[in-house]
């Protein structure tokens, strides 16, 4: 068990719990930021877990997709950087799971429930990457949306999600750069290149987008989690900042955005066409193109490891044993 | 189309360089099979780094290789345009992953020996190998002690991790031999003081590999039969499985700069 005795379940009457409750209200209005210790809601509490635990789970899932290409990178530089990158994901959903245990879930229980099918984790890594240039379009685009959302949540009201983000934050940053690179290598390569990096976009643009969650009218979430500054932008606003970023940096490779809809509005906004928010739907249904081979490799790594934790906490407690035989000789 | 081979001029400090840079290639390339596919995420992590080192290794004796040959090849062209017979890595370093027992005691038994042999290197006559010893001793102190630590955990743990560390140590002690083995090319680097004499190194591995074997209650092989021919070229089946993974975009999009 990793989990740290740090917060016993709430209790008092219902009285003292609305005094409580008004006064972690205020500390969020006046931006202060709140603690494992710290009295919260249990429905704050559970946002977070959920929240803090989905978000972890994407970065373990989203290890595959790209870790499918670290055997095949084309070029040694390219190899080493791809691996430092997947293995930056794996630090960001350690740090994460530990801040989820801040809240006195185990990371055993939440990552069972991921295994189990239970929990979700981002739409975006049950697409299949087929060719080199999706690993720049991960970098470019699946990381600049990443940051774009999770650029707010370093003022996130939770302190250790706060404080974990800001670290993330920076090293998403550093592979989006990494990723844009990629593309430009491509862009100024061969015709062969070129038409990757086009294929590629055209097959990443719109589950995208999706990232950032269904539209403002349809999202379950976003009032609380706006009123207890987890959340500071809504769906829509986040997407769009993403989109008016993207748009001049596929201008500035010779991409083409595949929307032959999109336009841009008065204000400079880049407006764009109808997303097929049936396509987001079945993939959080299951039904995406990898969701199945996703959650099998995550499983099969698991069931294959069960044998080392084991001996890992056998020879552990064999150890413990023998010291304490030995103080007490 | 299909980019061919490269031809390389392999003078004996050529073809030295280029041995250890494939031992450290090779063997990071199968570190980073597990990544996403440990059995904890500390293991993703601590495998990708020790594979990030050894890639690091690699590049540095790539880079090195280039230069004293002196013609147009660079290090990608060494490790994704020469095919199974160029190659000239330890057989130990491309066998297959296996289980984690499997990798760990390949790990123990290639770091025990690579952490002795860059330490005396930090003495070559030869600067720049000196320098590449120096970082990569270090490195492969902390993979000695990890490999260490974790063949212990197996073999005094369970009875099934215990029933697999020993049979990694039956199925790898063959290959260990060929670490230590020198021919006639390297016998004049190590008398102008380029390189040492691995033989040297021998009992003071033993040493080291016993220890670990007795605190993880596992039993060395009695069998002195060793596999050799990696510093020929004389391979398992199992590299060219390795080599068209790795060598895939290059040999299919030749010229092309990534």
């Amino acid at each position: 068990m990793y989990t740290q005795a740090l917060n016993s379940p709430e209790e008092g009457s219902l009285a003292e719990d609305a005094v409580r409750a008004s006064r972690f209200q205020s500390r969020i209005d006046a931006e202060e930021r709140i603690e494992p210790n710290d009295w919260m809601p249990s429905a704050y509490r559970k946002t977070l877990i959920r929240q803090i635990s989905q978000h972890a789970h994407s970065e373990i899932v989203g290890m595959l997709p790209e870790g499918n290409w670290i055997t095949r990178a084309p070029s040694l530089r390219r190899k080493a950087a791809l691996l430092a990158k997947v293995q930056d994901e794996c630090g960001h959903g350690l740090y994460l799971y530990a801040a989820a245990e801040t809240l006195g879930a185990s990371r055993e229980e939440l990552v069972d429930a991921m295994l189990a099918g239970k929990a979700k984790y981002s739409s975006i890594f049950n697409y299949p990457t087929l060719t080199w240039a999706d690993i720049g379009v991960i970098g470019w685009l699946v990381d600049g949306a990443a940051i774009m959302n999770q650029i707010p949540l370093c003022r996130c009201s939770y302190g250790p999600y706060a404080r974990a983000m800001i670290r993330v934050c920076k090293e998403e940053s550093f592979h989006q750069r990494q990723g844009y690179e990629i593309m430009l290598t491509l862009c100024r390569g061969t015709a062969e290149q070129k038409a990757m990096a086009q294929d590629a976009l055209n097959r990443w643009w719109w589950p995208v987008l999706m990232m950032f969650g269904p539209p403002d009218q349809a999202s379950q979430h976003s009032d609380t989690s706006t009123k207890w500054k987890i959340k500071r932008f809504s769906n829509d606003e986040l997407r769009q900042k993403f989109i008016d970023a993207t748009v001049p940096q596929a201008q500035y490779l010779g991409l083409t955005i595949p929307d032959p809809e999109m336009k841009q509005d008065e204000q400079g906004h880049w407006v764009h066409g109808p997303i097929d928010w049936n396509e987001f739907k079945q993939v959080l249904a299951g039904n995406g193109p990898c969701n199945r081979d996703r959650l099998a490799a995550r499983r099969k790594a698991h069931a294959d490891g069960a044998w080392v934790r084991e001996a890992a906490a056998a020879y552990a407690e064999k150890r413990a044993r023998r010291q304490m035989a030995q103080a007490a000789e | 189309m299909t980019a061919p081979s490269i031809t390389v001029s392999e003078t004996p400090l050529v073809l030295y360089t280029l041995r250890r840079a494939d031992d450290a290639l090779i063997l990071g390339h199968r570190l980073s099979e597990w990544c996403g596919h440990a059995p904890m995420l500390e293991e993703d992590m601590a495998l990708s780094n020790m594979a990030l080192d050894l890639i690091g290794q690699a590049r540095e004796l790539y880079g090195y290789a280039a230069k004293v040959e002196g013609r147009d090849n660079d290090e990608d062209n060494f490790a994704y345009l020469r095919d199974v017979r160029q190659y000239r890595n330890l057989l130990l370093v491309e066998r297959p992953n296996g289980d984690f027992a499997h990798t760990m005691v390949r790990q123990l038994f290639y770091a025990a020996f690579a952490d002795l042999y860059w330490r005396g290197m930090m003495g070559s006559t030869d600067a720049t190998l000196a320098a590449i010893a120096a970082k990569s001793e270090k490195e492969c102190a902390y993979h000695l002690r990890h490999a260490s630590e974790w063949v212990i955990r197996l073999g005094d743990g369970t009875d099934e991790s215990h029933a697999r560390a020993q049979g990694a140590v039956d199925d790898l002690w063959a290959y260990t031999g060929e670490m230590f083995s020198v021919d006639e090319a390297e016998r004049g680097l190590i008398d102008a003081g380029i390189a040492i004499d691995p033989t040297m190194l021998l009992p003071e591995w033993l040493s080291i590999v016993s220890h670990v074997a007795r605190e993880a209650t596992l039993v060395l092989p009695e069998n002195d039969w060793m596999q050799q021919g990696g510093r020929d070229g004389r391979h398992s089946e199992h590299l060219g499985h390795l080599l068209s993974e790795l060598q895939h975009m290059q040999r299919s999009f030749p010229g092309a700069t990534w």
